[in-house]
């Protein structure tokens, strides 16, 4: 089925470069296995048996951020994490996504006070933001799933002028 | 973009030994990212090649000004900011904060909405020490024992999200009761988990309790001493597996726990491991209280009456005047609490949860405390990881069973 029936007997199959890279790129996304708050439980409990993220190719958590590819905010983001946050995302080596998960990562949530960042895009470049507090594991898997279609239509162009 | 600052490792130089500074030992930064540190705690090692020294824990990378927030709110609004406090406890907090505001209101809990409350706060406790036992596991690479148990926890989210449309951040227990009655299917689905879950504790026991390779890395580890546990205020299960049997749930019974025939666990190693052994314990007692409490639930009302404090059913509101007044008036100032500060405290899966309520007159509380029970927890890591590997610092702060939003708060 599939692709086999497309090839047929030439085995040759025609596609552009950046389809390739950009398809690749999406089936091995490292997460960095990193939580903050609350929304790392629901992270967890994503990556466990009942909704398995190794379907999507994310189950290969990395606990340094040199190996990993993919930074999910798990939960707020407090004044005293920020420089932290900031550090671990520049040691990721390029390309590198950044998924804000839950409200308080995306806009401070419930705790709009002196001590929380009021969406951690004030430290770092947000790709997908995912709502709930704290998402449930499916709404999380929907935002991977949506990080993945933003990366399947990367080109080459807006990725060199991205990371200049 | 904000101001990033670094935070130095300078600045510890004072809580170190004298030979940090010779450069005979070596300082080593342990978090904030760090996957066994449960959150993003950090510890500052001092090593001898790979024997702790020196041990000093620095918190507040999830410093959130709960209280000060919960200041700024209604009693009923405040509620919300106590799920997010220690987020494997939820309903547990959110009882604790419950009971503090009818204590100070004096306001009354019907009997069904109290054992209902009793039967939701044991299930979190066992999920509680489930999300423990599996992280526990996966710190010392036993990985399945992270599947199984996040697998019965879906179980136990699944009927919070029954009674209350939310998996963890319920804030189901609200002042004078619960929320509403539960559905018909909650009895049914607590029934099954109480078939099914005895026979998964059999298998965890199976997996760990003999397991070499996990029995190695506990016994004899992290040994903390009756006299220490008791002057660093430490409570709770780390507590009662060093041999002193305090327990809340016995020693001032609260939401009607003394009509329920279960035992404390307290073994007097106070090792590692036997911080193991009482946690294991305590599923199958948290399991006892859930079934008596289910075989004898009473029929009623699950709030109470006082609709000084309780919002009327919507039913109500179409007929009586009064009632639609009374909402008005809950949901647009909310309810006066006296002049006076009250302490009350739950058992929650980590120790003592106290919560410290001052009332000035008005419907916002003028100052809340917490007492929590990870932050007596970690306070005592120091003193029992030293002379340890720094493998077996992993095993024992697996142990202590701290939840960073519950010390930094």
């Amino acid at each position: 089925m599939g692709v086999e029936q497309k090839l047929g007997n030439m085995g040759v199959v025609t596609t552009t470069l950046e389809t390739v890279v950009n398809w690749s790129r999406t089936n091995a996304m490292w997460p960095m296995l990193f939580g903050l708050a609350c929304c790392a439980i629901e992270m967890m409990a994503a990556q466990a048996a009942d909704y398995d993220m190794s379907r999507f190719g994310m189950e290969l958590m990395r606990a340094s951020p040199r190996q990993s590819d993919l930074m999910i905010v798990a939960g707020r983001v407090s004044k005293k994490m920020g420089p932290v946050l900031r550090r671990l995302y520049d040691q990721m080596p390029e390309p590198k996504w950044v998924i804000a998960m839950g409200d308080c990562a995306s806009c401070g949530g419930v705790f709009n006070n002196y001590a929380i960042y009021q969406g951690v895009d004030e430290v770092v470049p947000v790709d997908v933001f995912v709502a709930g507090c704290p998402p449930r594991p499916e709404a999380l898997i929907h935002g991977v799933l949506t990080l993945h279609e933003k990366v399947k239509v990367d080109t080459f162009k807006d990725f060199g002028e991205k990371y200049k | 973009m904000a101001q990033i600052e670094e935070v130095n490792v300078e600045q510890f130089k004072h809580l170190v030994s004298e030979r940090a500074l010779t450069g005979e030992t070596m300082l080593l930064n342990m978090g904030p990212q760090h996957p066994s540190t449960h959150g993003v705690l950090r510890l500052l090692l001092e090593l001898d090649g790979e024997i702790v020294v020196n041990c000093i824990p620095d918190i507040g990378y999830l410093h959130t000004g709960i209280e000060k927030n919960m200041e700024s709110k209604t009693y009923q609004k405040a509620e919300v900011m106590t799920d997010r406090l220690d987020y494997m406890n939820t309903m547990g907090n959110n009882l604790s904060y419950v009971m503090a505001v009818e204590k100070l209101v004096d306001l009354d809990v019907p009997a069904r909405a109290q054992a209902l409350r009793v039967i939701l706060v044991e299930l979190q406790r066992i999920a509680s020490h489930l999300v423990l036992i599996g992280t526990w596991g996966l710190d010392l690479a036993a990985m399945s024992m992270f599947l199984y148990c996040f697998r019965e926890r879906e179980q136990i989210l699944d009927i919070f999200e029954l009674v209350s449309g939310q998996r963890m951040m319920t804030t189901y227990i609200r002042p004078g009761g619960v929320w509403r009655d539960v559905p018909v299917e909650f009895e049914k689905a607590v029934r099954d988990f109480l078939k099914t879950f005895p026979k998964r504790v059999d298998e965890y026991e199976k997996l760990l309790t003999k397991n070499p390779l996990f029995v190695d890395r506990m016994v004899d580890i992290g040994y903390l001493t009756k006299e220490t546990a008791l002057s660093y205020g430490v409570t709770g299960p780390n507590l009662r597996a060093s041999g002193v049997n305090w327990d809340l749930r016995k020693a001032r019974p609260y939401m009607g726990y003394e009509q329920y025939d279960f035992d404390v666990p307290v073994l007097h190693e106070g090792d590692t491991y036997a911080r193991y052994l009482v946690r294991i314990e305590e599923f199958r007692q948290s399991l006892r209280i859930i079934e008596q409490a289910l075989n004898k639930l009473p029929m009623g009302p699950v709030r109470s009456e006082n609709r000084k404090f309780v919002p009327p059913p919507r039913s109500e509101i179409g007929v009586s005047m009064e009632s639609l007044i009374h909402h008005f008036k809950l949901w647009t100032e909310g309810f006066p609490a006296p002049k006076n500060s009250i302490y009350s405290a739950v058992e929650s899966p980590r120790g003592e949860l106290g919560m410290y309520l001052e009332g000035d007159g008005g419907p916002k509380p003028h100052r809340i405390h917490l007492r929590t029970p990870s932050f007596d927890n970690l306070s005592v890591l120091p003193e029992i990881v030293k002379g340890h590997l720094v493998a077996d610092l992993v095993a024992i702060l697996a142990s202590i069973d701290i939840v960073l939003g519950d010390i930094d708060r």
